[in-house]
């Protein structure tokens, strides 16, 4: 069985990130790692392997020519191959770009199961692997804390916000992991040598059959208006416990009228 | 006026708050509809029409909770295209973002997720406000394709009644194959106790690795209890077991927009930030007194939190008898 990892290469969501003039997300101002929430989707596919599931893992990312550190250290941690999509007209694409490119990618290579994060760090919006169970039509079977695949399907839970739930779809099937389907392992320095040597293959927009114009700033069906700092929050009074009743937080939640 | 369709959150036919903030959003830019999916809709369409519904559109179909986000996206798509809104507005969250995601896909149209705040503009379309960057920029979008598709937070604005009676349309959805692919094997209602929701209350009192044990928590909630205030907790203390996930506060948990946010044994790391920076007040109690919740806080106390929170609780108390 074929299984899709789709990664992303991420600023680093502890520095201090900016925009640039037209309103996109700029990367070039800080550290870019392997976006966090997808190190889970890659350990959950070793997982798989590991479980006695036959299946050959391939990372894919679309990105600018350094995301693929993202590649070299999912690969670190495990897993066989690497696909790169790489392409100038896809820079400012949005969800839509962007998941076009995934299901082209993810189709020419073929698939039984897509494993994502549950968001990336950046743009957080989560939406990625509904878009790509929409586009290659197969189930989304989403934002798992525990999953198993047998018998040609997948099975996992999932918390909605009032309740447990338990979901099933068949393979092939785009499936998302949360940061609590198991802790991600760290590349060992085996791992990290061998990763050199496996097969990473870079596309662009053309091996995909992918029209430029559907992506990238001219593809992208939405646009900034105006991206402003948020005003710093103001340190307020910081004062040392009295010991006597704390007599200071009660005459403020007092006077907030929060009492 | 041109129709506004808005997804309704429901537990069981009982209306959540976040919809009542997206009618009341709804009415900036036009005439709000619901659609209401599920068992229940009798009861919820007088709420829904006394926050300015003028119609309710119901599919009451098995499919809906019997199957995962698809039968939701058919039902939304379907009756969006009959109906020719000039904007869909769905509540943030897991589900909501996936069914807006890809009822956009399906209708063509542009997706906004994540809003704080929704105003018409010039042209009468919507502009959104959103928190990135872990709430450290705001940044105002607008969608140039389509049906603008929005998904907006929690707390994002005030309910406001507007009281009309609705007319209330029973819909049938022609399910397609993709709706019925993700099976509902077996939902296990999460025991609510009596505190206020977390992404609802107007004030979360929140506990991390500092309170240092599950039965600690009962300090955090007497101080909610005393202010009628949701809890939370931090990463750290619910991977050690300490506090149920639902009540994680966060990038990877629930994010908030309360007027007051007390937190307590929390570092202030980006991640809890980015769920809880958008709090009108913010107040922390850390002992130490380099701990970067500090920087945010409006008002903080350097002290062991096993000390200040009973005594806070106590002078509460006093103040009010
Ligand atoms: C991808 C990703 C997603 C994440 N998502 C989230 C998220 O959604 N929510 C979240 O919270 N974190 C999240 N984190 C984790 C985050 O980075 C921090 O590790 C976490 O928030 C730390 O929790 P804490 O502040 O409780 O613990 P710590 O950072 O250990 O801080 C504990 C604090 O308690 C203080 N303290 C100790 N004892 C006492 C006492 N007796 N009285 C008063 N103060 C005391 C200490 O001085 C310290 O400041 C995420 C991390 C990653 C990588």
């Amino acid at each position: 069985m074929k299984i899709v990892v789709c990664v992303k290469h991420v600023p680093d969501a502890t520095a201090d990130r900016t925009f640039t003039e037209d309103g996109t997300n700029d990367r070039g101002s800080v550290d870019s790692l392997l976006s966090e929430l997808d190190e889970y989707a890659v350990e959950q596919a070793l997982r798989i392997v590991e479980s006695g599931v036959e299946a050959e893992i391939t990372y894919l990312t679309v990105g600018p020519d350094d995301a693929k550190d993202a590649l070299r250290k999912a690969l670190a941690m495990g897993g066989d191959s690497a696909i790169h999509v790489s392409d100038q007209d896809i820079e400012g694409s949005d969800a839509f770009g962007t998941s076009l490119v995934l299901a082209g990618a993810i189709e020419r290579h073929g698939f039984d199961l897509v494993l994502c994060g549950m968001a990336s760090t950046d743009g957080t919006m989560s939406v990625v692997p509904a878009l790509l169970a929409e586009r290659l039509g197969v189930p989304a079977v989403t934002h798992l804390e525990e999953l198993t695949v047998e018998d040609g399907t997948v099975t996992g839970r999932r918390e909605s916000d009032s309740a447990t739930v338990r979901v099933q779809g068949a393979l092939p099937a785009v499936v998302s992991v949360t940061d609590r389907s198991g802790d991600a392992r760290y590349p060992s320095f085996k791992g990290i040598m061998a990763a050199k040597k496996k097969p990473l293959e870079t596309l662009d927009l053309a091996d995909l059959g992918i029209d430029t114009e559907r992506v990238g700033r001219t593809g992208a069906r939405s646009a900034v208006d105006t991206a402003a700092r948020r005003p710093p929050r103001t340190k307020g009074e910081i004062v040392a416990a009295d010991g006597t009743g704390d007599a200071g937080l009660a005459a403020f939640l007092t006077a907030k009228k929060f009492v | 006026m041109a129709e506004i369709l808005v997804l309704v959150d429901h537990l069981d036919g009982t209306v959540r708050k976040p919809t009542l903030e997206l009618l009341t959003l709804a009415r900036r830019l036009g005439e709000p509809s619901a659609v209401f999916l599920g068992p229940g809709a009798g009861a919820a369409a007088e709420t829904l029409g006394r926050y300015g519904a003028h119609k309710v559109y119901v599919v009451d179909a098995p499919e809906v909770e019997d199957f995962l986000v698809t039968p939701a996206v058919d039902a939304l798509a379907q009756i969006a295209e009959s109906a020719g809104p000039a904007a869909i507005l769905l509540p943030s969250g897991p589900d909501g973002k996936e069914t807006a995601a890809r009822v956009a896909l399906r209708l063509e149209s542009g997706l906004i997720t994540d809003a704080v705040d929704i105003t018409a503009g010039e042209d009468g379309r919507p502009v959104t406000e959103q928190s990135v960057f872990a709430a450290t920029y705001q940044v105002t979008a607008h969608i140039t394709q389509g049906i603008p598709v929005i998904t907006v937070k929690p707390n994002a604005t005030a309910p406001e009644p507007a009281p009309v009676t609705p007319e209330v349309e029973k819909w049938d959805v022609a399910f397609g194959p993709a709706a019925t692919t993700v099976k509902v094997l077996s939902r296990t209602p999460r025991e609510r106790g009596d505190r206020p929701e977390l992404t609802e209350a107007d004030i979360v009192v929140s506990g991390g690795r500092g309170v240092n044990g599950a039965e600690n928590f009962a300090v955090i909630e007497r101080v909610a209890d005393v202010l009628g205030a949701a809890v939370g907790a931090s990463r750290a203390a619910v991977d050690a077991g300490w506090y149920p996930h639902s009540h994680q506060v966060g990038q990877t948990g629930t994010q908030v927009s309360p007027q007051l946010y007390l937190a307590a044994g929390i570092s202030g790391a980006i991640q809890h930030r980015a769920g809880m920076q958008t709090a009108k007040t913010i107040v922390a109690v850390n002992k130490d007194k380099d701990a970067p919740i500090f920087e945010l806080a409006d008002y903080g106390v350097v002290g062991d939190l096993f000390q200040v929170l009973p005594q806070l609780v106590e002078e509460i108390e006093r103040r009010r008898s």
